[in-house]
């Protein structure tokens, strides 16, 4: 009899502890989670990134003098609205690459405006890869082409959106250096420079080439 | 004689030097009156014009105007946005007048297989155009044969 009471005790406890630890984990879960998206939140305004200087002086100064920065509606985007994703695995692995920015960080990868100039090339078109992986989708955040008024978009706008538009191409394909100053490209002028960004870098074949070489051709007055 | 003659003279132009600076004084007068410059008026506030066709030229050798904006475009050592567009690689994707070949001229006069160096900032000789309304009127006739 008796050992029959001290089994079902104890029994009861393991179930009354696992619940309690169940009960536990979730709220410590909560904490943590909470904790971390703060954290992450914190790190995706802009003041965080321009918390580094190599942020701050190179590329901050040239945004400023952009339309993303000040325009007649005032509506802004920062820094995270174009280089941070919004969905939750790419934001993540995003993150996780910044890492390579702590390093940086740490080992002075860029930390004077000489080796930004050198370096700019290489982060240029990482950013431009990454974008273009995406369909420019942190562009497309904000700009919906399906709304695009071609009524009141200037000649070239919507001539160039609804020619590039329907034959796949994306935004990142014809607007780099939106927000900052471009790293040097290939032009063909004066002394060539080896490291200068390729001019098939700079304008990627378009996917349906065939479709859109008709329009401009007419468009460009060569018969 | 000769000494004399040289004496003449320079009283001739002392007189005519005296003569035209009291007349710069009261007839002309620039656009911010006859003061010194103090700094510059602050500029109102302009729109660029809506993009159009290539606009009429005045005389022959005229830069065309921009008939469209220029906001953002940026001429570097790094990059012509111009040439993004205008260059002969990039004219038929783009739907952009070639640059003529004028500009692949140099000073010497040599033909380059592209753009010279000293046509690079094309907004020395090219403007695009804004609202402003004219700050003088003007009688200004373009060449005959040109503008009908
Ligand atoms: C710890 C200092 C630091 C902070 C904070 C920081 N950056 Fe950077 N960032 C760097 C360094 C250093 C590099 C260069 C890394 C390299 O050499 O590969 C870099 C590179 C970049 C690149 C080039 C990307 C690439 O793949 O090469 C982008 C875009 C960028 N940063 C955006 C941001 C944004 C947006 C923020 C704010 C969310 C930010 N950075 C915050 C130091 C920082
Ligand atoms: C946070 C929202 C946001 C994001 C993200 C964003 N934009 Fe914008 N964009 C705007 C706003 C707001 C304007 C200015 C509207 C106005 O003129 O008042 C603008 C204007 C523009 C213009 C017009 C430029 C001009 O001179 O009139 C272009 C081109 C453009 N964006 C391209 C892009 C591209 C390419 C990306 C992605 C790399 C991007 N935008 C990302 C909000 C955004
Ligand atoms: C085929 C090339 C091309 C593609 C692709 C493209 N654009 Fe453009 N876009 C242009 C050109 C050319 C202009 C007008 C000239 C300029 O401002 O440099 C322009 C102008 C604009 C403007 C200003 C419109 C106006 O007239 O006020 C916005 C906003 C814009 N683009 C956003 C986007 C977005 C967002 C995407 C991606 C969905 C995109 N563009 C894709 C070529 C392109
Ligand atoms: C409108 C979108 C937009 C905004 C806002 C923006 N960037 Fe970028 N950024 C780009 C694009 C697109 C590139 C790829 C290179 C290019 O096209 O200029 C880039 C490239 C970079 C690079 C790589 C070096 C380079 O110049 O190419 C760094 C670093 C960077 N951005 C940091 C920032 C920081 C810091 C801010 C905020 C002060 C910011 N960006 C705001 C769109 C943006
Ligand atoms: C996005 C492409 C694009 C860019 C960038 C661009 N243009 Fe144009 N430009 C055009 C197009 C398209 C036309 C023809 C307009 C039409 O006839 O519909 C044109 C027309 C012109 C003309 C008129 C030519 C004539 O025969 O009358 C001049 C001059 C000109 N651009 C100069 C410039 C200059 C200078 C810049 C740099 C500040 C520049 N453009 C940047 C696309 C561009
Ligand atoms: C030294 C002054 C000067 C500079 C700098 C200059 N241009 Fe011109 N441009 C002219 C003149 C003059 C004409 C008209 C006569 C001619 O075709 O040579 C012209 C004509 C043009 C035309 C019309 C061509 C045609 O066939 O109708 C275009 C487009 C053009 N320029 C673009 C540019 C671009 C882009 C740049 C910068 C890379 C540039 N120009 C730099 C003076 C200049």
């Amino acid at each position: 009899m008796i050992n029959w009471a001290k089994t079902k005790w104890s029994q009861i406890r393991a179930v009354r502890l696992g619940f309690w630890g169940l009960v536990g984990m979730f709220a410590l879960g909560i904490i943590f989670w909470g904790g971390f998206n703060t954290a992450l939140e914190m790190t995706n305004t802009e003041k965080f990134c321009l918390s580094c200087h190599e942020m701050a002086d190179n590329v901050f100064p040239e945004y400023q003098e952009t339309v993303h920065y000040t325009n007649r509606s005032g509506v802004r985007a920062t820094c995270p609205d174009c280089h941070v994703p919004h969905e939750w695995g790419p934001k993540m692995i995003r993150k996780i690459q910044a890492s390579k920015e702590v390093w940086g960080k740490l080992t002075g990868s860029i930390n004077t405006r000489e080796k930004f100039l050198e370096n700019r090339g290489r982060l240029a078109q990482n950013e431009w890869r990454r974008m273009k992986a995406n369909d420019s989708q942190e562009c497309r955040n904000c700009h919906n082409y399906e709304y695009f008024d071609y009524m009141e978009q200037n000649r070239r706008s919507a001539n160039a959106h609804q020619k590039g538009l329907s034959s796949g191409m994306t935004c990142i394909d014809c607007h780099k250096g939106i927000a900052h100053h471009l790293p040097n490209v290939q032009q063909h002028i004066g002394v060539e420079e080896g490291s200068a960004v390729a001019p098939n870098v700079m304008h990627p074949a378009r996917p349906d080439a065939s479709a859109a070489s008709s329009v401009s051709d007419e468009m460009a007055g060569i018969e | 004689m000769k000494k004399w003659a040289c004496f003449v003279g320079l009283i001739l132009a002392l007189s005519l030097g005296v003569i035209s600076a009291g007349a710069m004084a009261e007839g002309l007068r620039s656009l911010r009156g006859t003061e010194a410059v103090k700094g510059d008026v602050p500029s109102e506030n302009y729109r660029y014009e809506r993009d159009k066709t290539a606009q009429q030229r005045q005389f022959v050798q005229q830069p065309p105007v921009i008939p469209h904006t220029t906001k953002g475009y940026l001429i570097s050592k790094e990059f012509n946005k111009c040439l993004d567009c205008h260059s002969w690689d990039r004219a038929a994707d783009s739907g952009a007048p070639r640059v003529s070949v004028t500009h692949f001229k140099t000073r010497e006069g040599k033909e380059l297989t592209n753009m010279s160096p000293r046509r690079y900032f094309c907004t020395q000789c090219h403007v695009p155009q804004t609202d402003a309304k004219p700050l003088v009127g003007n009688k200004f006739k373009p060449a005959d044969g040109l503008v009908k």
